[in-house]
């Protein structure tokens, strides 16, 4: 178990239990839940850039908010360069949620919404100092608050401070949501779909950042994202998820040439190409992602599998290695040899 | 911080421009306004006071004059002038109205907030009182508890008692309506991001969710007034009031009980009955164009601009 | 290029006017032709005009918008001299539109297959019987089971929701469709399956699609025309192979540049690349610059730049038969005549 991981994920699941009726109470049933998240372990290295990718529901989003402590655990633990996130001291090294807030920080997918509209961007990049009481002057936190502005590319800084979101177009303001991230130069970086209200030329600016400030602060990125054909220029390992799984990881090159899992397949196989002239084999999978209150039985993806057989049906495969860290969730796909069955544990750490 | 002040500003510039536009926000300002002014200005614009009595060349009490022997608004049993009653009794009504008001606000706006962001059991418990007080009916509540308050012999004001007895009961409306709008905008993405940033509630409650709340809480607040208004007209009417400090109430109340109207002297329970309609009628018209252009709108910002329309003239993005 | 365009749409030019008296020119002489059973593409970033030229052509601008010259040309009819009456009875029957995010648009308390009869029923063409029985092949058509037709919005996924719409809109059975990013909200699994229903609805009715979207890879697999866009001018129109494989305008190429291609995406060096960008910024359709309107940002510009707005020019492989033109001063000499 290398300590050398910025952040570790063991067997995360997270539960949305269903708001129950009068009939329900009554009859005093157990309430429905929702595991928006199911037994999802990865990790990341420094300065590294891990994408989780997956359509809506997959809990992609979900396991990004509980990390930062915008939603709760139900099972597993979260590691912050080896302490327990929220952990009880007694069971070894701990953190708390308001240090890792210091030390991990999060953009969000709206630049509309993630900012208030009547805050300025100075007290919006000026925000976590004050929540932290760091920066002690307003001098000081002035500041620290242009040096963010500038290192997200907003220059100069002072013709931004006083301007108020609506003044500011959505690539200024995912800009400004990255200082504000910047100022307390965090470790780790938790990106939920930064790019995609953004347009075209814009999105393309915003990703070059993003990977300037990895190469430059060393920065670990977890990016979440629906956007498989934005993964490639940036993420150094790409996980695939679906409904609450990860049923792809590995090195973000060796997925995408030689994608394994048949949802995988399908997916790249249906991401719009800007090439008229190519001509390739899409697998459009029939109907809908299932209902998560509904989990088929077995393999949740068996359903609407092209290549589903009978075993699919009743047992859920777990990640096993396919090769050096390229890990495949299904039955249908060879394990590596012998000598890799010890990586078969999905908690085991695997490196950057 | 400067940055504060222009917030609140903010709010108060838009409210104005949204009362200059509106014709008859602009008519329910004036009428505020001038029972404001009449009432602040009270010694200026008379001669007495209002509990002197005018007497007549042999000394007697001129009773129930008529305006027209005795102006501008005649006298009333006793020969006290009854338009300097009428305009103390502005101070005596608004005064009470508006700390009544103000107690009524604070308490909603407090219960509203702690219900809609803390949830959980505060949240019902809370609003289990508010239910409560809500189903009770108001008079009866308030005879019982002004009445319970004078036994106690407290050696308080009776104005006082009327005061803290319909802030107590007349926050319950202002609570609910606070409520849901904090549990949306609690809901909102910026919330998020400050609780991911490490925010704790208080922070949060003062820089996000209040200046959301803000302009509800101003329209909610005139609203509440011109209800207190009402009520505490009616409570003196009753006899509640305290008779030292007519306020208009009271002076219905005079005029009632001193056979005012069958000695034909209307101008001593005509004039505090339209000056209480005069000042409910100025709230609730100002109180509805601010509602009209304060009221949060959802997703107003996506209209504002647009993505990609509003670049920063000049500037280049590096 | 025998068969007649389906629509022709000529030096369209659009004003808004804002609310402090300026006046925007969100569309400048904007032309393009949609031939029957053609796909055409609306392509450009946000701003660009493309979705003005959908409401343009539709005439459903807002109050503060005013068509100021050109025509649209519908099966030889010029909609533009139509009063709002016989406008009223081109749409929909006619020339059909999906708009941007409708399927939010619907209303929650009607069921889907009521609302679908509405649009029929509107539009006087049968009975109410006979609409019912349509508006079950109408679902059929487009892949939502019968079982569901009485059900309400919210009891359906969002790519259902986009199907009732595009059900919706082909209920009187138009000759063109305008879909307004039909897909942008949707997965993308869900949006194959949609563009895949649109082309079967094409294959089996010849129905036309003008497709007004952001998003370059679905233009490359839907459509056959593609129409670029920037600051309400046309930079670059032709088909899609030559556009996406030979783009002439400055701006058409620092597009395609800048859009990643996940085909490619797999041979990538190790840590990433730098996607390419378009410094600047679009411009303020109120504070047009009096030349070309992408010069500012072009590093190819040349003087004639700032001096004029260039107009478009033939720019396809002779004897290729094709028509593929641009707007840049760098490209050869303007079309006689009607372009």
């Amino acid at each position: 178990m290398s300590t050398d991981a910025i952040l570790e994920v063991r067997h995360l699941s997270v539960e949305f239990p269903l708001r129950q009726g009068i009939g329900d109470l009554i009859h005093r049933r157990q309430p429905k839940v929702v595991m928006a998240v199911d037994d999802v372990s990865f990790s990341l290295g420094p300065g590294e850039v891990l994408a989780l990718a997956g359509e809506s529901g997959c809990g992609k989003t979900t396991a990004a908010r509980t990390l930062i402590g915008l939603g709760t655990a139900t099972r597993g633990e979260i590691l912050f360069k080896g302490r327990r996130v929220g952990g009880d001291a007694a069971d070894g090294p701990a953190i708390s949620l308001k240090e890792l807030r210091q030390r991990a920080q999060i953009v969000f997918q709206d630049p509309y919404e993630s900012l208030n509209a009547r805050a300025t961007v100075l007290d919006i990049v000026a925000e976590p100092l004050v929540v932290h009481r760091l920066a002690g002057s307003a001098q000081e936190r002035l500041e620290r608050v242009r040096l963010a502005l500038e290192e997200a590319g907003l220059r100069p800084a002072d013709d931004y401070l006083k301007r108020h979101p609506h003044e500011l177009s959505g690539g200024q303001r995912q800009r400004a949501v990255i200082a504000s991230a910047l100022v307390l130069a965090p470790e780790l970086l938790l990106a939920d779909e930064p790019v995609s209200m953004l347009d075209v030329s814009i999105r393309a600016e915003i990703l070059n950042l993003l990977n300037a400030l990895r190469r430059s602060r060393g920065i670990s990125i977890l990016f979440i994202t629906h956007d498989l054909g934005i993964v490639g220029h940036f993420a150094d390992r790409l996980a695939v998820m679906y409904l609450g799984r990860i049923v792809e990881i590995g090195p973000t090159r060796a997925v995408l040439h030689d994608p394994q899992h048949p949802y995988t397949r399908a997916l790249l196989s249906v991401v719009p190409v800007p090439n008229p002239r190519l001509r390739r084999q899409r697998v459009i999978l029939q109907g809908e992602t299932p209902n998560p209150l509904d989990l088929p039985a077995g393999c949740r993806f068996h359903p609407r599998c092209p290549i589903a057989v009978a075993a699919c049906r009743t047992a859920e495969p777990d990640l096993t290695t396919v090769r050096d860290a390229h890990r495949v969730a299904c039955l249908l796909v060879a394990p590596a040899s012998d000598a890799d069955q010890a990586t078969h544990d999905p908690a085991h750490h695997e490196g950057g | 911080m400067g940055e504060r002040r222009s917030r609140w500003s903010g709010a108060l510039r838009g409210a104005g421009r949204a009362i200059r536009r509106n014709k008859l926000g602009l008519f329910g300002a004036v009428l505020v306004l001038t029972a404001l002014v009449l009432g602040v200005c009270a010694p200026l614009l008379t001669a007495y006071a209002p509990t002197d009595i005018i007497r007549d060349a042999d000394g007697h009490g001129l009773t129930f004059a008529p305006p027209w022997e005795h102006g501008p608004l005649g006298t009333d049993d006793a020969g006290r002038d009854v338009w300097t009653q009428l305009i103390y009794g502005a101070r005596i009504s608004l005064t009470v109205a508006a700390l009544a008001g103000f107690i009524a606000i604070s308490i909603g706006s407090l219960v509203g907030i702690t219900a809609g962001y803390v949830g959980g059991r505060a949240d019902a418990g809370l609003m289990r009182v508010t239910d409560v007080l809500l189903v009770i009916p108001d008079l009866p509540l308030m005879l019982v508890l002004i009445a319970t308050l004078r036994q106690m012999d407290l050696r308080v004001s009776p104005l006082a008692v009327l005061i803290v007895v319909i802030g107590l009961l007349y926050w319950t409306s202002t609570a609910r309506l606070i409520r849901s709008q904090v549990l949306t905008v609690k809901e909102r993405q910026f919330v998020d991001r400050s609780r991911a940033i490490g925010a704790g509630r208080i922070h949060v409650v003062r820089r996000h969710i209040l200046p959301q709340i803000m302009p509800l809480i101003v329209v909610n607040t005139v609203l509440v007034l011109s209800t207190a208004i009402l009520v505490e007209s009616g409570l003196a009417f009753l006899g509640l009031g305290d008779p030292t400090q007519p306020s208009w109430g009271t002076m219905l109340n005079f005029a009632f009980d001193r056979s005012a109207i069958t000695n034909g002297a209307w101008w001593f329970y005509l004039p505090p009955g339209i000056a209480i309609v005069w000042v409910v009628l100025g709230f609730a018209l100002l109180g509805n164009v601010l509602e009209e252009r304060l009221n949060p709108r959802l997703t107003g910002h996506h209209l504002e601009g647009g993505k990609g329309m509003v670049a920063v003239p000049g500037r280049s993005e590096a | 290029m025998t068969e007649p365009p389906l629509l022709s749409v000529r030096h369209l030019t659009t004003e808004f006017t804002l609310a402090d008296g300026q006046v925007a020119r969100a569309l400048e002489d904007v032309s393009f032709d949609v031939l029957p059973g053609q796909t055409v593409g609306l392509v450009g970033e946000s701003g660009c005009g493309k979705t003005t030229t959908l409401l343009s052509v539709m005439r459903l601008l807002p109050g503060n918008g005013r068509i100021s010259g050109g025509s649209v040309l519908f099966k030889g009819t010029d909609l533009l001299t139509l009063s709002e009456r016989e406008m009223r009875s081109h749409r929909w029957t006619d020339i059909a539109v999906v708009f941007q995010g409708a399927m939010n648009a619907l209303n929650p308390v009607m069921k889907i297959a009521d609302q679908i009869r509405e649009a029929i029923l509107l539009h006087d063409l049968m009975d109410r019987k006979a609409a019912d029985r349509r508006v079950d092949d109408l679902l059929e058509l487009v892949g939502i089971p019968r079982a569901r037709r009485n059900q309400y919005p919210h009891q359906y996924s969002g790519g259902m929701r986009q199907r009732a719409m595009i059900a919706m809109a082909l209920a009187c059975s138009p000759d063109l469709l305008f879909a307004d990013e039909p897909t942008t909200a949707l997965d993308v699994m869900i949006q194959a399956q949609v563009f895949e229903l649109f082309k079967r609805i094409q294959a089996e009715f010849g129905l036309a699609i003008v497709l007004v979207t952001h998003d370059l890879g679905v233009v490359a697999e839907m459509c056959d025309v593609v129409v670029v866009m920037y600051g309400g001018m046309v930079a670059e129109v032709g088909p899609a192979d030559s556009v996406y494989n030979e783009p002439q305008h400055p701006y058409t190429q620092r597009l395609l540049a800048a859009f990643p291609d996940p085909s490619q995406s797999a041979d990538l060096p190790e840590g990433g690349q730098d996607l390419a960008t378009i410094p600047g910024t679009p411009p303020r359709l109120n504070a047009l610059p009096p030349g070309c309107r992408f010069e500012p940002r072009c590093e190819r510009r040349i003087d004639r730049c700032t001096e004029a707005s260039p107009a478009l020019v033939d720019v396809a492989v002779p004897g290729s038969g094709a028509r593929h033109l641009a707007a840049c001063h760098l490209l050869g000499e303007p079309e006689a005549g009607d372009a």
